[in-house]
């Protein structure tokens, strides 16, 4: 292989694996945007959408179509039930509090899916097959471009969604300032029970399109909530588009710095990048340093 | 219309509304006046539902809302139009108005809510000029009649304004208190403004009410209320005592 041929096939593995990344992110923002909170269950969500995925698909034996809508459907009443179950009944919590649940809820979504589904690794088959696409000497994969493909249309719904629907801008203004949304008799709570349920809709399609490449197993969650984590701080919390760059770009980094320096370093690599980044731009990529001072986290 | 009876208001400990009783009366413009700290915005908030009430009651029509969701209390047709106006800064013009609608929308047909925001369009025409700017753009006085305009479109029968002469050029304020006299007089919305500029709050109101730390301490017509030596005292600043060294 030559060194040309190997970077773009280094580049198409990072942009797959960095595509879930900034849909994770995705997912950290909407939440972060209505409550304030970082939903460290995000990575869960996706675990979850990958393993009902695998169990509509192979155990119920549902057509791949039907069991995808399923698998979000299912998923996204999770995110709507551990947002009114867990979060709803607090009154006026602290976000240090909020933050903790959504640990303790990561841990709880993290068991329950072992003591289900077991501790073996599961897959999935390749939406439209294994045969390898020849690419200026690389070859890809085709499900590496359904991940780009879905990530795409996720991004275009979700800008659709909040700059043309009512909802949508409803929400913005919830994250703008959730007193004057209530004044202006906007359920706010209602918005906060949404955002769960949008994200973690998201990470259900995340998990679908990502476990033909990866193996899924039921603690994979968290070092996928902490990547996407990296992804939605790089990009300056609550930046869909920060976020959307972001992902892709440690994505391809953590990529590069396996194939070249050595594939061990390939989790540290995303970490080194949230704590220089914390340390120089604490507000992100595409943040307002302004707006930071303000927030909370 | 609406009746506060010994309302009490605590912030933790901190005991802001102690037994506050008053009433507006359906057409009516009432302008409750007092210093920074005194609780009207307290006030306001608890009457939006913002703020809980310790106890008491808040009867609208005849109906207690003091433990009512803000968004219940919007439709139940009080709407606020909060201090610093509190505009959603990078949504348009247009966005905070319709938001402004955000209740009545998938009750009523759209045509309703277009025609009010022509109505709110012809009340502020600067508005419509703006109409795709971001509400973050716009001067002081604009952002006034946007936040204005925004409380409008939701057809309060109840409209309550919190200092809405905050920072605004002379001219301004009586523009904007021209504008809120003439929805009294031309649309029947009943008002509740929350003045620190006593006077001209008292030129346009019917009725107003003095409070201070946490109580109401004056009530009557404004002009007996202009008159009133103590208020012109502390909020108008005649008969101050010439200071000898």
């Amino acid at each position: 292989m030559t060194l040309s041929s190997q970077i773009v096939q280094f580049l198409f593995t990072g942009i797959t694996i960095g595509s879930i990344y900034a849909m994770v992110g995705l997912g950290f923002n909407i939440i972060y945007n209505s409550t304030g909170i970082i939903n460290f269950a995000q990575g869960e969500f996706v675990m979850l959408g990958g393993m009902v995925m695998v169990w509509l698909t192979t155990m119920v034996n549902l057509p791949m179509p039907l069991a995808f809508i399923l698998t979000v459907a299912i998923v996204t009443v999770i995110g709507a039930l551990f947002e009114r179950l867990a979060i709803y009944p607090l009154k006026k919590p602290s976000v240090l509090i909020l933050i903790i649940i959504t640990l303790a809820g990561s841990i709880i979504f993290k068991g329950s899916a072992m003591l289900i589904w077991g501790k073996e690794t599961h897959t999935l088959p390749h939406i439209s097959g294994e045969e390898p696409i020849e690419f200026m000497g690389a070859t890809i994969l085709p499900q590496t471009l359904w991940i780009i493909a879905v990530l795409a249309v996720i991004v275009t719904l979700l800008a659709v969604f909040f700059n043309f629907t009512m909802v949508g801008k409803a929400m913005r203004a919830c994250s703008v300032n959730p007193t004057a949304a209530s004044l202006v008799g906007i359920n706010v709570r209602r918005i906060v029970l949404l955002s769960f349920a949008l994200s973690a809709g998201i990470g259900a399609v995340a998990g679908i399109v990502f476990t033909p490449m990866v193996l899924m197993e039921y603690d994979r969650g968290a070092m996928l909530a902490l990547k996407g984590f990296c992804a939605a701080v790089l990009g300056g919390l609550g930046n869909g588009v920060g976020a959307v760059v972001a992902g892709l770009l440690i994505g391809i980094l953590e990529s590069f710095g396996a194939g070249f320096i050595s594939s061990g370093y390939k989790d540290g690599i995303a970490l080194l990048i949230l704590l220089i980044v914390l340390i120089i731009k604490p507000s992100g990529l595409f943040g307002v340093s302004e707006a930071s001072k303000l927030k909370e986290f | 219309m609406l009746r506060l009876q010994n309302l009490n208001t605590y912030y933790g400990e901190i005991h802001v509304l102690k037994n506050i009783s008053l009433h507006i009366q359906e057409g009516e413009m009432v302008t409750l006046i007092g210093a920074n700290g005194a609780g009207k915005s307290t006030m306001l908030n608890s009457i939006s539902g913002i703020v809980g009430a310790k106890s008491g009651a808040i009867l609208y029509n005849g109906t207690d809302i003091s433990n009512m969701s803000p968004d219940r209390i919007v439709q139940q047709g009080i709407s606020q139009v909060p201090e610093g106006r509190q505009l959603f800064a990078p949504l348009s013009v247009e966005d905070n108005l319709r938001l402004g609608a955000y209740t009545r929308y998938g009750k009523e047909n759209k045509k309703e809510i277009q025609k009010d925001l022509e109505t709110v369009y012809a009340l502020f025409p600067r508005l419509k000029e703006r109409e795709r700017q971001y509400a973050g753009t716009l001067s002081g006085g604009e952002q006034q009649m946007l936040a204005m305009g925004r409380a409008l479109m939701c057809r309060p029968k109840l409209l309550i304004l919190d200092e809405p002469s905050m920072g605004l050029a002379p001219l301004i304020i009586s523009e904007i208190f021209k504008t809120i006299a003439r929805l009294r007089d031309t649309q029947k919305t009943t008002l509740f403004v929350v003045e620190q500029n006593a006077r001209v709050a008292l030129k346009y109101a019917d009725r107003g009410y003095v409070m201070e730390t946490g109580k109401i301490m004056l009530e009557g017509n404004s002009r007996d209320l202009l008159e009133n030596k103590e208020v012109q005292r502390a909020y108008l600043g005649k008969q101050k005592k010439p200071i000898w060294e």
